[in-house]
């Protein structure tokens, strides 16, 4: 795995911040969503309930997001990743599964302040209005030409996933969009 | 602007996240069917004006097919459904009489 993350931590200061996460151990899991053993397997792991559709549950350092009906994405500390994949392996042999370490192939952003929303509002064709898009929901959409997904992690903040290749790119929407004096006070 | 709701996420996405795939209950032909068959699977497509199946992939999103039934006339859209079924399901047609009472599946 990689020892640096896509942008080593790049941050955007200004009331709204942006950052680029650092490191962080993801893992995708495909099968069937509604079998018993994978629930118990990947619940275990994570030590949080499983997600319906659209749902992402998170813990204090782990969490599980649904990303579509086959699909989870499993996220944990990047140094347990390898080992969270070799759990989920064992526990899911005779399951028609695939459990994969993409943690090199993401990148992470956490966007904070107090027009963190409106930051996002800017850049994805998703209604963020705080009565439609709540924390607990993983939106999965495009990020002006990239595909990205979003969940709302904290009072003011908010998380982007977006393929490493394109970390840039997005880090550079991200900070454009959230320039002090570019506020539209929308929500 | 066309939105669609995908029926895999349950989300109302907008055309940018989708990507498009042509007509829906194609009948595929390949090895062994006859020139005709073949031509016709690969070339030869309703394109009505009016009702239309289409197939559509909710591309920057869940990543899964689905089929929508939608007016080229005036982009209404009738019902969106799943896209592991050969033919409109009923509870489609019927979305789509209930706003076109002369139309059949045959035109
Ligand atoms: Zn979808």
């Amino acid at each position: 795995m990689s020892d640096v993350s896509a942008l080593i931590g790049a941050v955007a200061e200004g009331r709204t911040r942006v950052e680029e996460a650092g490191l962080a151990g993801m893992i995708t899991l495909r099968g069937d969503l509604s079998s018993s053993k994978l629930v118990a397997a990947v619940t275990g792991l994570a030590g949080v309930e499983m997600p319906g559709q659209r749902e992402i549950k998170a813990g204090d350092d782990k969490a599980i997001a649904w990303m579509s009906r086959d699909e989870l994405l499993i996220m944990v500390p990047h140094e347990e990743a390898d080992g969270a994949v070799a759990t989920l392996s064992a526990a899911l042999a005779g399951e028609h599964a695939t459990v994969a370490n993409v943690s090199d192939a993401r990148a992470l952003f956490r966007v904070e302040g107090p027009h963190a929303r409106e930051v996002l509002a800017k850049l994805v064709p998703v209604d963020l209005h705080p009565e439609s898009f709540r924390a607990g929901e993983m939106r999965r959409t495009r990020m002006a030409q990239v595909p990205a997904a979003i969940w709302q992690s904290g009072e003011d903040q908010f998380s982007v996933i977006c393929f490493r290749s394109v970390a840039q790119y997005v880090f550079d929407l991200l900070a454009l969009s959230a320039k002090d004096g570019s506020e539209v006070g929308y929500f | 602007m066309l939105i669609l709701e995908c029926p895999c996420c349950g989300v109302m996405a907008d055309e940018t996240e989708l990507a498009p795939g042509g007509e829906a209950h194609l009948k595929r032909y390949g090895p062994g069917s006859s020139d005709e068959d073949f031509e016709g699977y690969l070339f030869h497509r309703a394109n009505p004006k009016g009702v239309h199946f289409e197939r559509w992939r909710h591309a920057n999103g869940c990543g899964k097919w689905f089929l929508a039934a939608r007016c080229t006339n005036t982009l209404e859209v009738f019902a969106t459904y799943s896209a592991q079924t050969p033919e409109p399901p009923q509870h489609v047609i019927d979305a789509i009489r209930a706003k076109r009472p002369d139309w059949s599946i045959e035109a």
